[in-house]
Parts: C-alpha cells; sequence; structure tokens
C-alpha cells in the first residue's frame, strides 16, 4: 500500500486554487452520464449529495434513518468557525489555520488545514444565503462568539442549534435536488458492502430496513459521509444509530484507517445518571463562554453547591491555565475534569461530575442576556436532570463526542482506495489528535460543498469505466456475503442481547482507552475485547427475522463492525508511544501532568491497512511535515 | 393493544430508556421486541414520537418522548403508546410510521435556490436582529410530526407554515416566497394531509413550541401567490 497525499506544492496560500485549475472537468454534457453514491446524508454527505447533482451528476444518496434530516449533524449545538475577522479582533485565514494546527497538537496535513480555513468564509456565505437564521446583532450583521482554544471570536451560531439548522439548509438542498431528478434519496436503506470492481470502488450493497431486501447499486465513484465511531464506547454523545461499519467495510476492502486511537471526550456533558443510561447528552462547548468550571476545593466535600463559599471554591481551569481559562482545548479540560475526580473533588452523586456555574455571568449581564444565549440549552439540561441551571450549576462531566480517526484520505479526500472519498467526521484528516470546537460543522461542509465536487469530476475524468450490471461476479458475491451474514447473526440465538455485548465493549473501551491510557491498560482491553467478540458470535440474540423491520438485526451488524474496530483502537493507541491531543499515555506525560509529544519519532499520521480476519493491521506512516506553524509544546496557560 | 409491564422503573429513565429495557427482557425470553424510531435521544432529530395517553410525546409542554422523564409519571400508571395516526402517515410497525411525506413537501419548495460558490458576502445584508429571532423561531420545526398526529384533521398546516415562515420571513428568501407557498401547498393536499379550521391542537403539542401564527403566514402567501398569477 503506498501513501501518497497528492499534497501540491508551492506556497500554501495557493495550493488550493493550483489544486482547482489543475484538476480535470467533466464536460457538463457528460456528468448526467454518470453515477456517484453518497452515503450518508449529514452535513458533509446532503451538502456534497446536493451540489453534485447541482452540477448535473447521476446521484444516489443512501441513509439508514427515515430521512436525510436526522443525521446526526443535527444536534451540534454550538456554532460553526470561519476567519471572517468581522470583529476586527486580529482573525484571518491564517490564524484560523494556526490555531486548528496547534490545536490538532501537530498531527495534522498543514495543507488540508489551509485550505479548511481559506473555505471556511465562503461556507457562512452560502449558509447565509440559504435562509440559515444565524444570530445576529442589533445593527443586522452576523453576531459571534468564542470557543475553546481560540482567543478571538470566530464562532457563528443559530442559537443552540446551529447543527439543525446548518443541516437543514444542506437537506433543503438535497430535496430541491431530488425534485429535479438528479438525486435519488434511498432513506431506511443501510449500507452493508463496499463493491470494488478492478481495483476501483464501484458501488455499494445495502439492505432494505423495512423489506429486508438486499440489493446492490453501481456507480463511478462512491462517497463516505458516514460520520463517527464514537459508539464503540457504547455511551457517547452520538445518536443511538451512528456507526462505523460503512468506513469499516470499505477499510476491510483496502481504504486505510487513520489515527483510529484519536477519539475526542467532550469535557461538558450531562453526567451518567443510571446503569440503563442509553447515550450522554452534549451540553454545548458554548457554555465555556460564560460558565466557570469549579470543584470543592475540599476532598468528598458534598455540601450543596450554593452553600459552598468563594474560597472554598477550586476554580481549577483558570488557576492551571490563566490566559485561556475556561475556554482551554476539549483535551485539556477533560483530563482536568477527570483529574480533580480522580482526587475526590467530584460533585454529583457519583462523585463523576464538576460544576459548571453561571452565577457570575448572570450578575453581570443579567439573566435574560443568559437566557437569550443558552436559553434552549438550559432548558434541555433542565428537562434531563430536573435541576434549574439559572438557580445551581450545572453538573459536566468529559463523554465521547467526536472521532478524529477515520478513513485515510488524500488532498483529495480520496481514501486509498481508487474511486472511494470520505468526507466530514469519517475521514481522519484536518483535526489532527484533537478538534477544536465549532471546526466539525465547518469540515462536514468544507468538503461537501466546496472540495468533493471538484475532486470526484477529476477522479472521473481521469479514468474510464467499464460498465457493471447486477450480473457481475463480483457484486453477487458482494451481495451473497452480506446475506450470509445477516442470516448467521440470526441464527446463533444465544443467551444475552446485542445491547448487553454492546455496553460492556464499551465499559472496556472507556476504561482502558478513554481518557487516559497505558500500554498495560491497552494490551489488557485487546484482550478482553477478543473474548467479548468470540462470545458475541456463539451467544448473541437476535431477536425476529431478516425479512421486515428488525431493529435488533440492525444493531447486531454495526455492534460486530464494533469489536473488530475497538480492537484496531487500542492497538493504534498502543503503538503510539506519546501523548498528543486526545490520546494521552500515562507513560508519557510532563512533571505537570499535560501531554508530551514526541515528535521526533510520532510526527506522521498511522494509516492502518487490514491484513486478513486475525492477522495483525499493518501500520503505514504517512510523514507530517510543519513548514508554516512551528511545532510547540502546546500550552493554554 | 399488547399489554407490558416495566418493573423496577427508575424516576430519571426516559420514555424510550423504559421500552429499551423492556426490549431486552423481551428478546431474552424469545419475544418480538417494540419496534420504535429514535436516533439522538435529545430531541432534536425529530425522529421519535407517538402518543402517550392520547397525548403526542406525552403530558409535558415543549418534549419529545426521548426527553421525557419518568419522573412525571406516578407508580403504577397505564401508558397507552400509540403511533402516529394520519392517513399521510402510513403505518410501518408498530409505533413507526412512515413520514417521507414531509420531505415530499419540503422537496416542492421549502428551500431557497442558491448553487455553492455563488453566494454574497454573509454581511452584505444586514437582517435585523427581531427578524432573525423569529425566523429563528420557525426553523425550530423539528419534523417529528407531532402536529400531524394531534389535529382532528391530520393536517401539516403547522410543519408547512414553519418552513414556509422561516424562510418567507429572511430576505434571501423574498425571490421564491409566493412559488414556494403554493408548491408546498399544493404538495401537502397531494399527500392527503387534512386543512386547518384553526383548532390549535398541533400548537399545544410542538415540542419546539411553534407558533400559530406560522400558519397564517403561510395562508398569507399562498393567497398572495395565487393572486399574482406570477408565481410558477
Amino acid at each position: 500500500m503506498q501513501l501518497d497525499s497528492r499534497t501540491p506544492h508551492g506556497p500554501i496560500e495557493k495550493l488550493w486554487d493550483q489544486a482547482r485549475f489543475e484538476m480535470k472537468l467533466v464536460n457538463p454534457a457528460n456528468k448526467r452520464k454518470h453515477t456517484i453514491i453518497v452515503v450518508g446524508s449529514g452535513l458533509a454527505g446532503a451538502s456534497a449529495a446536493s451540489t453534485l447533482g447541482g452540477l448535473g451528476y447521476n446521484v444516489k444518496c443512501f441513509c439508514f434513518q427515515d430521512s436525510p434530516r436526522r443525521a446526526h449533524s443535527i444536534a451540534a449545538q454550538g456554532g460553526i468557525n470561519a476567519a471572517k475577522n468581522y470583529h476586527g479582533d486580529g482573525d484571518s485565514v491564517f490564524r484560523l489555520f494556526y490555531d486548528t494546527v496547534k490545536g490538532g497538537d501537530f498531527r495534522s496535513r498543514e495543507a488540508n488545514v489551509y485550505r479548511l480555513a481559506q473555505i471556511s468564509v465562503n461556507i457562512i456565505d452560502q449558509c447565509v444565503a440559504q435562509g440559515v437564521p444565524f444570530a445576529r446583532e442589533y445593527g443586522g450583521t452576523l453576531a459571534n462568539r468564542s470557543f475553546g482554544g481560540a482567543q478571538v471570536s470566530r464562532t457563528f451560531y443559530a442559537r443552540g442549534q446551529t447543527g439543525q439548522q446548518l443541516l437543514l439548509g444542506a437537506y433543503q438542498a438535497l430535496e430541491e435536488q431530488v425534485n429535479a431528478g438528479r438525486v435519488q434519496m434511498f432513506p431506511r436503506t443501510e449500507m452493508l458492502d463496499l463493491v470494488v470492481i478492478d481495483g476501483k470502488a464501484r458501488g455499494i450493497v445495502t439492505r432494505n430496513l423495512v423489506t429486508g431486501k438486499v440489493e446492490s447499486h453501481v456507480a463511478e465513484a462512491v462517497v463516505l459521509g458516514t460520520g463517527g465511531y464514537g459508539n464503540v464506547y457504547y455511551l457517547s454523545t452520538n445518536a443511538k444509530g451512528s456507526n462505523c461499519t460503512a468506513i469499516w467495510r470499505a477499510h476491510k476492502h483496502g481504504a486505510a484507517f487513520g489515527n483510529p486511537c484519536f477519539t475526542q471526550i467532550h469535557p461538558t456533558c450531562i453526567p451518567v445518571s443510571g446503569h440503563y443510561q442509553s447515550k450522554l447528552t452534549l451540553m454545548s462547548e458554548s457554555l465555556r463562554n460564560d460558565g466557570r468550571i469549579w470543584v470543592p476545593k475540599k476532598q468528598w466535600d458534598k455540601r450543596p453547591p450554593n452553600q459552598i463559599p468563594e474560597n472554598e471554591r477550586d476554580y481549577y481551569l483558570e488557576r492551571r491555565y490563566p490566559s485561556f481559562g475556561n475556554l482551554v482545548p476539549r483535551d485539556v479540560a477533560s483530563r482536568n475534569a477527570k483529574a480533580v475526580c480522580d482526587e475526590g473533588r467530584g460533585v454529583g452523586e457519583t462523585g463523576l461530575g464538576v460544576y459548571l456555574d453561571f452565577s457570575d455571568a448572570i450578575q453581570q449581564f443579567g439573566i435574560d442576556v443568559i437566557r437569550e444565549r443558552y436559553g434552549n440549552l438550559f432548558e434541555m439540561y433542565q428537562r434531563i436532570t430536573d435541576e434549574d441551571p439559572y438557580q445551581v450549576p450545572m453538573r459536566i462531566y468529559p463523554a465521547i463526542h467526536y472521532t478524529m480517526g477515520g478513513l485515510w484520505v488524500d488532498y483529495y479526500l480520496m481514501t486509498t482506495i481508487p474511486g472511494l472519498f470520505a468526507i466530514g467526521e469519517a475521514n481522519f484528516s484536518d483535526h489532527g489528535a484533537n478538534r477544536l470546537g465549532a471546526s466539525a460543522l465547518m469540515q462536514g461542509l468544507s468538503d461537501g460543498y466546496f472540495i468533493l465536487p471538484y475532486t470526484v469530476g477529476d477522479y472521473i475524468a481521469k479514468h474510464k469505466f467499464e460498465p457493471v450490471d447486477a450480473s457481475h461476479a463480483e457484486i453477487a458475491r458482494a451481495e451473497a456475503e452480506v446475506a450470509e451474514r445477516v442470516q448467521r447473526l440470526l441464527s446463533i440465538k444465544g443467551q444475552h442481547t446485542v445491547d448487553s455485548f454492546h455496553r460492556r465493549l464499551g465499559k472496556i473501551m472507556w476504561d482502558d482507552c478513554g481518557m487516559s491510557r497505558t500500554a498495560r491498560g491497552l494490551e489488557s482491553a485487546i484482550e478482553q475485547i477478543r473474548e467479548l467478540r468470540e462470545q458475541y458470535w456463539k451467544d448473541v440474540n437476535v431477536a425476529g427475522s431478516a425479512d421486515d423491520l428488525n431493529q435488533s438485526l440492525e444493531k447486531a451488524g454495526r455492534v460486530a463492525d464494533f469489536f473488530e474496530l475497538a480492537e484496531l483502537i487500542c492497538i493504534d493507541a498502543m503503538h503510539r508511544n506519546e501523548s498528543c491531543g486526545g490520546h494521552f499515555r500515562e507513560e508519557y506525560q510532563t512533571p505537570d501532568g499535560e501531554a508530551q509529544r514526541n515528535d521526533e519519532e510520532f510526527s506522521y499520521v498511522a494509516a492502518w491497512e487490514y491484513a486478513g480476519a486475525d492477522q495483525p493491521p499493518v501500520l503505514h506512516r504517512e510523514p507530517l511535515a510543519f513548514e508554516y506553524v512551528h511545532p510547540s509544546a502546546r500550552s493554554y496557560k | 393493544m399488547v399489554r407490558y409491564e416495566a418493573n423496577d422503573v427508575n424516576p430519571d429513565m426516559s420514555t424510550l430508556e423504559v421500552l429499551d429495557v423492556l426490549n431486552e427482557e423481551l428478546i431474552v425470553k424469545g419475544e418480538e421486541p417494540i419496534a420504535f424510531e429514535h436516533d439522538c435521544r435529545e430531541g432534536i432529530c425529530g425522529a421519535c414520537g407517538f402518543m402517550i395517553n392520547g397525548v403526542a410525546h406525552g403530558p409535558l409542554p415543549a418534549t419529545t418522548v426521548c426527553q421525557l422523564t419518568m419522573r412525571h409519571f406516578k407508580d403504577g400508571d397505564e401508558l397507552y403508546l400509540e403511533p402516529w395516526r394520519a392517513k399521510a402517515f402510513p403505518l410501518i410497525k408498530d409505533l413507526i410510521v412512515d413520514r417521507s411525506a414531509f420531505d415530499r413537501i419540503i422537496a416542492a419548495g421549502g428551500y431557497i435556490t442558491i448553487p455553492p460558490g455563488s453566494a454574497p458576502d454573509g454581511n452584505v445584508m444586514p437582517i435585523p436582529k427581531e427578524l432573525a429571532d423569529r425566523a429563528m423561531d420557525a426553523a425550530a420545526c423539528i419534523g417529528c410530526g407531532a402536529c400531524v398526529a394531534a389535529c382532528p384533521n391530520a393536517s401539516a398546516s403547522l410543519f408547512t407554515g414553519a418552513k414556509i415562515a422561516h424562510l418567507g420571513l429572511m430576505p434571501q428568501g423574498q425571490p421564491e416566497r409566493h412559488h414556494r407557498a403554493l408548491a408546498m401547498v399544493r404538495q401537502f393536499n397531494a399527500e392527503n394531509f387534512g386543512t386547518c379550521t384553526n383548532i390549535g391542537e398541533c400548537e399545544a403539542v410542538c415540542p419546539k413550541e411553534i407558533k400559530l401564527e406560522v400558519i397564517a403566514r403561510m395562508n398569507r402567501d399562498y393567497l398572495a401567490g395565487s393572486w399574482s398569477r406570477r408565481a410558477r
């Protein structure tokens, strides 16, 4: 396997313009002769499918939910970054690029990140033009707020529902193309395998989630916008349906998986309340703009928060990081929360929680201003916990939220399988070892609206495609394999449900491959995962049959894939003997407990190649060179 | 109606978590679990939704079933769960219905036509804060269908009105404003939703608190579009 990022050469600010000129174009009259499959209808998938349809390609878009508008991008709360510098506070494309590379702890490809920062300004324009109701200042211009890891105010938002509004913009554009007959939408249809013919991605095998029918779809290019794999931990802020199946199947066909162990833990989520907990609810990072994070100075202090006087409160982020305070990046905030809870100073019944306190902000700005900024988030919190954040501090605890890792892609967003592209959270690229807040929305739309439509066209223009139809041997084989696996899962009829296995897998991952990792813990995790996986295939009980709507069966296939990915994540974490971003190895830390990177030995992207069932994966390294942002110790003090 | 008993229910559990636990028991017993639609479990994706004792999304205002905790019920309570009932939402299985009619209404006109790359700078058109806020209020619709389920006419007016209001309030939405209303209402009629007779059940159950005034805007834009006859 050869890793060639195909990054153009030259001054970084000209690379993308240069690339766009050099890419080949498909004649407008010919576009409709080409079929492109887009799997996933979130920000990346919907923006890609609608743009490709608008350009004239024949597009087929797939999602497993009942409607493309359910994609989990919808839940993103806080905002989207762009280097507009509307506030004149020092922002610029270069600064956004710099902040993102640094925030990613120097483990991303500079050229990709620069392009992302460059395109960010176009994204805002596109969304405004689509009617996204961004917050406005009194003068009518777009409002901004600050987010973690940045000292400028560059985040655009729509109340606490930015993800929803951006997704609706893309979804509406997608439906416009459906109406025009250029995009065929297949909801309630799950991709269960990739079809590779003559070394090129030529289609997918799907299962209709209502009828159970397995069928194939052929195309000249396949695009995966299938989101992240946080649900490998069972409890995460992802939707229940979020899964890794599409990218995992692609990986097994030869798509290298980049940096799987770079998983992000978000510092401000509502703590777990019981064993039946089905997922963790995110409280937007934007709350850290105005909330102050603290725990009692004393251990095991169970007094209600309003009875703990100021001088007995430890505002630990403000204390340890004077210049960024409560707005340190997510990995720093999460590790600090874990550290104070491990010391016995955590709050709430379980002791796994810290306070996010708005009393000072309410006093300073007045309750109406706070309600306007965060109203719906406060309501959401109150509904779930029955506590009123206007009266008592919020309790929060870190939870798995995002995955920086994903399918390896080159500068053109193509994986190591020609014709297979990966966009949005599904790919590994721009965020390095830690994603800054408000940049996921930015990346999904950047990939879908402004990069992929060019790069897919370039790929199609440069290749000849043999016609493939349903009778092709590879298609028949892939369909049979999918059908066989479905039957196998149904036939086991063991003693334990899919969810019970999923929970156990999640616990192993959280305990030994979560916020803090050790070589010994990871080795143990790998062993436990292998054992549990074997048990799964002997003992899982999947209800119902294959020929109708069967949610137990849907989950079963996804969890089977999570087992395999979990092992790869641990293997990757074990091999990377350094701490960077979201990957913290206890053996590699500075005397004051900060992550210690090893740039000499680990300044590369770990791209893993699947080598067969029960074979160790093969590591390929893409070396990373930093010419514009010089790697430094990532300090937010 | 099938009767199930849920034991050891913790008051902090959501209705869906109660169903999860119940389903686990059913699977282990070899029975078919209850099929229900859900995804985000935080009240924003709009996937979940069913009637609880005759009220769409249950007794708490501005709350979806995934956000409704058992704190609002008492030990021994009986909960009657039914899917959304509407001709335009054919039943698929148990509590799951087909809401693709909503997607078709959006496809008919619930968008602003703007190919990527052609947009002017975001600040070129200042939008008064009050207008942006009102558009945001209408844009908050999650497409869950509670409005249709609650309405005795099974009308999709609140849903359709919300999108028409969101886009029609903003300057960007003006060029297509009349066409949008005509096309979306036409589609809504083609889907066999009922018409609006100003009952107001929809607003009462809407988890995002969309206001009836969006229906007034829809009617106004539709009327204006019909009269102008210049709309497509």
